[in-house]
């Protein structure tokens, strides 16, 4: 299955090509054209494959291969790894975690002072990450060196696995924060589109939505999604509390209407709306404007792009490993599909 | 020019619901340009042909009046019909306690705080996650609007003679101006752009598309301005009712200096009088246009404005009426920087 | 060969605040008019010099960018006999305190930042930091002359002669990042005598220290094949960890990261161990905050390196750097792009403008 090979690939912001060519392999056959740009995005055109008036409507979907992770800053004499976080980690879920460190996936861990040694009260704060090193098990800096490099890359180690078969069909992994748009991306090609289908695997998302940025400016799309692995907080809450979850599990796609980096065109979400409800697809809103995406990029290329963002929802995103419902997952195929097939002829007004 | 002025502030548009504000404004310019246009993005773009027969040497001109507001955006509707909210632009949590709401359907409510009557809201402030807009709802099913809903705020405009009050006068008092002076302009050498831009407030984002697709020679943009003039205030050398500004920096761009310069001279030919603006905190559609495709020299023409971003945005009607002035008199002549 | 320490000096104390660049313009403009086949100034300022590579066109091209601003202040108001005023670019309050300083007026007034005397101050009044609400700048001048003289808005400079200090290391304000403009100087004197086939765009920058402004529209503008930002870095010095340092005269630092395509870090690294030059590498995690940041997604993408040249006290009046490190940025630079061939885009595997 492409999430499962896809979740276990490695490929932190800057280093994403080898989930790029896992992702080619997959769709090599499907596509028309496709190329490899300087930030490393994968551009792939499948072109129109249904009779109609004029040109086909040039619709970009995005969905990036980078997930967050660490980079080698420094190899200390004991042999231990200095590191720099790449893209947004929060400190308190890196503890007692193991890593893969370079190309050649070797492994370490990042270790902390034992609980004995630490006083009650330093117990309850935060660690403080920019002393955390990972330890390779080196003796020392020389041993260290014939293993990683200084710039070397480091993901989580955590590896997929579906949880459930029958009802939620819940799945855990890591980098569903994007990789599930990416797998979504990958299954969507398979189908033939009456549109120019220009799909990008973008880079660089976690330090900025750089990837995206130029693929929409190379592209000039008339509309954009972007397909990501989303925010879901519905854990249980306090009795008298009736906060947002954002997106709640097996509720089906989440469609955005805004979040830190853009507003979606609502054009866009009232035609995903009336494709869920016309197919029986459920669907939830993203419910709060938190975090940023490719959209953001996107709709500001050139002279403006309408655009939305479509999502998996994703327990424990940006933490080493996370969860989600296939059954959200092939829902999420399913709206975007139908989507893209009522593009013809242009954007509903 | 007030009535004008009243029609706009009272408008409803929350950046990225620009669509009854731009109806409104395209009505009344559509008369006086070449052609008008609406953007990907929302921007209202109307242009102004140069005349040669005016003069030589004319220019493409983008003037830049955003014509979105502050606003609330819904996330979530609780069991009991609460609506939960995020802001769309820099709200104010001190300013909404008891605030009136309207959204693109008609629909009012009234913002209400958690801690409201309690003691610890005697000793807080309030913090938007403890803030909620009651429609008049009694559960999620019979709430008027939905997820994704924006809200505007909804004051009616006073006006005190001199002085006036409303709800986003940050930015409409803007397009009154750019409109007003388009109404008032000759022919002129220069193809003049009026843009209504959309998205300023969360971002500048209308003014990033609008300046790629109209790739102008000059860019200028009229925004409202922070004072020095009211009681502890903190220090800012503009005060309301002494003319016009002419910024020289903000905290997102500095100004052309050849801009500057144009700006002022013009200003002291014509002998309206002006303030020079260095502002700290804000910036305005003119540091993205400064940045579009290879660069284009900007500037911008402020409005002084008292207790910006709160619901009650006041303006001097003098100052509004000199910025008409020298706009006409900076769009009509042949630039030369 | 340029004698490049004196070209330092005037370029670190000519006046060229954030969005006023003309004076160091100026100066830049004379070094490089005799080294370049073409010189213009854009829309926003940036100074930029062709010189043309061997052969028939088209020709490949590369960018080369140091930023020409410094940060500074700015007149907000007068008060009294005092002069108000705001930041341009992130100035430490910390560090201006008593620093001597220029009032770009109708004529350059001099002027100090006013302290209070500690013997009147309360204990805790010291420990804080002085916001900049309390700090002013005096001219000497009663307010009558001042309102005629000052005007909101006018530039305040740092006053500072760079000096020399021992080991050919020089100290002085604004060495962030003439350093950077002098090193592209070092580099485009060394390619007068070397064959080279691609195009090459030295660009003195505007804006940086405000958001990379400059680099983002000249880059746009020329839409060069690849780039290379020179910027300085964090030197070895006291009071600051290891980890987030590169070693002084130890040649620039050739970054990688995000923000550097890794075949640009290969190529250099090789250049550097081809010529046995002193170099170091450094690791950016994300954001390099260099004018590299906003060439790399300039238009579809650019292949962009970012070259640190180690400096010490950054953002102060006595930034400290090594001459040496300066020479050698311009040399592996000069080197790297006389190396550049066609086969180095097609090595990338990039195919430029394709697909839209």
């Amino acid at each position: 299955m492409i999430l499962e090979t896809l979740s276990n690939a490695r490929g932190v912001s800057g280093n994403e090509a080898a989930v790029r060519d896992l992702i080619l392999e997959a769709v090599r056959e499907q596509i028309d054209e496709h190329q490899v740009d300087a930030l490393g995005n994968l551009i792939c055109l499948k072109k129109a494959r249904a009779e109609g008036d004029g040109q086909p409507l040039r619709v970009m979907v995005a969905a990036h291969m980078d997930e967050i992770g660490l980079i080698v800053t420094g190899i200390n004499s004991d042999g231990s790894l200095s590191f720099d976080k790449v893209g947004g980690i929060d400190d308190r879920v890196m503890l007692s975690k193991q890593v893969l460190v370079g190309d050649n996936a070797v492994p370490g861990v990042i270790g902390y002072a034992p609980i004995h040694l630490i006083s009650p009260s330093e117990r309850l704060k935060a660690p403080d990450m920019s002393k955390a090193v990972i330890d390779i098990g080196a003796a020392n800096k020389g041993a260290a060196e014939g293993l990683v490099n200084i710039g070397d890359y480091v993901t989580f180690h955590a590896t997929y696995q579906q949880l459930d078969n029958e009802r939620l069909r819940t799945a855990k992994g890591k980098a569903f924060d994007d990789r599930a748009g990416c797998a979504v991306l990958v299954e969507l090609l398979q189908s033939d589109y009456p549109v120019d289908l220009y799909a990008a695997f973008t880079a660089q998302e976690e330090v900025g939505l750089r990837g995206a940025q130029v693929a929409a400016y190379r592209i000039n799309p008339d509309v954009a999604i972007a397909l990501e692995g989303t925010i879901c907080d519905d854990l249980p809450k306090e009795k008298d509390d009736d906060s947002s979850p954002v997106t709640q599990l097996g509720q089906g796609p989440a469609i955005t209407f805004m979040d830190r980096s853009f507003i979606a065109d609502r054009r866009l979400v009232d035609l995903l709306i009336r494709m869920a409800q016309q197919h029986d697809i459920p669907y939830q809103f993203k419910q709060a404007v938190s975090g940023g995406t490719d959209a953001g990029a996107m709709h500001l290329a050139r002279e403006g792009v309408p655009s939305v963002a479509v999502a998996v929802p994703s327990r424990y995103i940006h933490a080493p490993v996370s969860l989600l419902s296939l059954n959200d997952f092939d829902h999420t195929v399913q709206l975007v599909r139908a989507a893209l097939s009522a593009l013809q002829g242009g954007l509903p007004s | 020019m007030k009535e004008l002025i009243r029609q706009l502030v009272e408008a409803y548009g929350p950046s990225g619901h620009e669509g009854q504000i731009r109806a409104l404004i395209e009505e009344q310019v559509a008369p006086h340009v070449d052609d008008v246009r609406t953007d990907a993005m929302g921007n209202l773009i109307a242009l102004k042909r140069g005349r040669p027969e005016a003069g030589g040497g004319g220019k493409s001109v983008m003037v830049a009046a955003h014509m979105d507001e502050i606003g609330l955006v819904v996330t979530y509707i609780d069991e009991k019909g609460f609506l939960r909210f995020a802001p769309t632009g820099g709200v104010s949590p001190m300013t909404l306690v008891g605030s009136r709401v309207r959204f693109a359907n008609g629909a009012s409510g009234v913002i209400g705080w958690e801690k409201w009557m309690r003691p610890e809201g005697a000793t807080s402030r309030p913090d938007l996650s403890e803030l909620y807009i009651d429609v008049g709802a009694t559960s999620r099913d019979d709430a008027p609007v939905g997820v994704g809903d924006a809200a505007g705020f909804v004051r009616p405009f006073e006006d005190l003679g001199q002085r006036l009050i409303a709800k986003s006068m940050d930015n409409r008092i803007s397009c009154a101006v750019a409109m007003q002076a388009l109404f008032d302009l000759g022919d002129s050498p220069n193809d003049l752009y009026f843009c209504f831009t959309a998205q300023e407030e969360v971002g500048t984002r209308g003014a990033v598309t609008a300046s790629y697709g109209i790739d102008p020679d000059l860019g200028l943009a009229v925004d409202v301005t922070l004072v020095g003039d009211t009681p502890k205030a903190r220090p800012m050398a503009v005060s309301l009712g002494e003319g016009p500004a002419i910024k020289i920096m903000d905290s997102g761009m500095l100004a052309h200096p050849g801009v500057v310069r144009w700006m002022m001279e013009t200003a002291d030919a014509l002998g309206i009088p002006y303030q020079r603006e260095v502002l700290q905190g804000g910036s305005t559609d003119a540091r993205s246009i400064q940045l579009s495709r290879a660069g284009v020299p900007s500037g911008c023409l402020s409005i002084p404005c008292r207790y910006v971003h709160t619901p009650s945005e006041m303006v001097d009607y003098g100052d509004v009426q000199q910025a008409v002035s020298l706009l006409v008199e900076l769009l009509g002549q042949e630039i030369a920087l | 060969m340029i004698e490049s320490t004196e070209l330092l000096r005037q370029l670190s104390q000519a006046s060229g605040v954030t969005g006023y660049e003309d004076e160091v313009r100026q100066l830049v403009q004379e070094a490089w008019e005799p080294l370049a086949d073409e010189i213009r100034t854009d829309a926003l300022g940036n100074l930029i010099a062709v010189k043309r590579g061997q052969g028939d066109g088209p020709r490949p091209t590369i960018m080369l960018a140091a930023h020409m601003d410094e940060i500074g202040l700015m007149v907000s108001a007068i008060d009294g006999n005092f002069v108000r005023f705001t930041t341009v670019g992130g100035v430490d309050l910390r560090t201006i305190v008593g620093q001597e300083v220029t009032v770009h007026g109708t004529d350059p007034l001099p002027g100090i930042v006013a302290s209070r005397p500690p013997h009147i101050l309360t204990a805790q009044e010291r420990s804080q930091v002085i916001p900049l609400e309390k700090l002013f700048i005096d001219v000497g001048l009663p307010e009558e002359t001042l309102q005629q003289r000052v005007h909101v808005g006018d530039l305040i400079t740092m006053r500072r002669e760079m000096i020399s200090l021992a080991g050919e290391f020089v100290a002085g304000k604004a060495i962030d990042d003439r350093a950077g403009v002098v090193s592209l100087t070092v580099c485009l004197d060394m390619l007068q005598g070397m064959r080279h086939t691609w195009d090459v765009y030295a660009v003195a920058t505007t804006q940086e220290e405000i958001g990379l402004r400059g680099a983002t529209v000249s880059a746009y503008g020329l839409a060069p094949d690849i780039s290379i930002a020179v910027d300085v870095g964090f030197g070895k010095q006291q009071g600051v960890s290891d980890s987030k340092i590169i070693d002084m005269d130890a040649g620039p630092a050739i970054a990688m990261g995000p923000n550097v395509h890794p075949k640009m870090h290969e190529r250099l690294v090789a250049t550097g161990k081809q010529y046995e030059l002193k170099y170091q590498t450094e690791v950016i995690a994300g954001r390099s905050g260099t004018d590299g940041w906003a060439m790399q997604v300039s238009r579809e993408g650019i292949p962009t390196a970012v070259l640190s040249i180690p400096l010490r006290y950054m953002h102060t009046t006595v930034e400290t750097i090594c001459t040496r490190d300066i020479e050698r940025t311009g040399r592996l630079m000069a080197l790297f792009i006389a190396g550049l061939d066609e086969a180095f885009l097609g090595e990338m595997g990039i195919e430029k403008g394709a697909g839209a």
